[in-house]
């Protein structure tokens, strides 16, 4: 499976890498340094937030963890897991990195589709940070603003369907 | 193909975000090596390690992919696709270009604000956002695969598939009753 994912991505890289290099050297040579400075900028993050997550997940209070947001906390188990979501930093790894631990730790499917919605879409840090310096302000508030329901839609949606 | 880039904004190695998440994870290495000894300490640290190394050649092809893509799209083709007569139409189209474009948080929001510039219905910017933070594929096989697996991947996303349009519709809702958006970014 993980080797498919390899494999997928890279060839994606390399039909993209071939339209570049088919529409100049210039265009090729830019792609490539500035995907491969990404990368670097990248790593520090992410080593944090990877290598982090498995001694985070292991001193979550797993009792407490299941009682605020475990299979059995409901609507209020949702709530708190959005709550927390728009909370969360909004690096690359870190919202999946906690959703993964608390996951681990006895939290419901739902609850952390919830968490990881609300961090995803508007994770507090990531709108200040990331989005307003590169977009017209009133477009991200308005984005965030009709963004609020949709963590609760989808763990809605995990709760009918009873998946994952 | 256009070259009217917004200004990037200058990032740095280090970020406090970052650190936070280093200073938490320190505080619980050292927590875990007192409570529970060495031995446990390795095993934690071996299989995040592996877990690290394995994301490894993901992330760099997603950020190869994301450069790429930013560099070869013609987003004036994209604006007209999705812009103000686009209709629902213009939604779909956009929810699924959220899917299929890649990148990070920078390489999406140039783009995301390029289109705003060239003519596309902040609706459809809404959706185009949102679909490509809930059901983006690299975002997920890059991001999500490694710490939740394949099940929980597949079903999130399943289940996030009617979000950008509900935003996209609200947003557009929202235009309608007299919210004003506009083009330039207020510093």
């Amino acid at each position: 499976m993980f080797l498919a994912v390899n494999i997928l991505l890279w060839l994606v890289v390399a039909v993209l890498a071939f339209i570049a290099a088919m529409r100049g050297r210039v265009l090729f040579n830019a792609g490539t340094r500035e995907g491969a400075l990404e990368f670097l900028r990248l790593l520090p993050r992410i080593g944090a937030g990877v290598i982090g997550s498995g001694f985070i997940a292991e001193v979550l209070p797993k009792a407490l963890v299941a009682s605020w947001i475990g299979p059995g906390s409901g609507f209020f188990g949702v709530l708190i897991a959005t709550l927390g979501g728009a909370l969360t930093p909004g690096g690359p790894v870190v919202g999946f990195a906690i959703g993964a631990a608390a996951l681990k730790s006895g939290a419901g499917a739902p609850q952390v589709i919830a968490y990881s919605t609300a961090w995803a879409l508007y994770a507090i840090h990531r709108l200040v940070i990331w989005e307003v310096p590169l977009m017209p302000a009133r477009v991200v508030w308005l984005r965030a603003a009709v963004s609020l329901p949709l963590p609760f839609i989808a763990a809605a949606a995990a709760m009918v369907l009873a998946q994952p | 193909m256009t070259e009217a880039n917004p200004p990037r904004r200058r990032r740095r190695a280090f970020d406090w975000s970052t650190a936070a998440i280093a200073a938490l994870a320190a505080a619980a290495a050292v927590a875990i090596y007192v409570r529970d000894g060495r031995e446990h300490f390795l095993a934690i640290f071996g299989s995040d390690l592996t877990l690290f190394g394995a994301m490894l050649p993901k992330v760099l092809a997603g950020c190869l992919i994301g450069a790429f893509v930013t560099m070869i799209l013609p987003r004036e083709l994209v604006a007209r696709w999705v812009g103000h007569e686009s209709g629902f139409p213009g939604l779909l189209i956009a929810a699924f270009f959220g899917f299929l474009l890649p990148g990070g948080p920078i390489t999406i929001y140039p783009v995301a604000g390029a289109f705003l510039a060239m003519g596309a219905d902040a609706g459809a910017v809404v959706a185009f956002i949102t679909s490509w933070t809930l059901i983006g594929y690299t975002r997920a096989l890059v991001w999500e695969f490694p710490f939740f697996g394949p099940h929980f991947v597949i079903w999130r996303i399943v289940e996030a598939v009617p979000l950008p349009i509900i935003a996209g519709l609200l947003a557009r809702i929202a235009l309608r009753a007299g919210v004003r958006v506009t083009a330039e970014r207020d510093e």
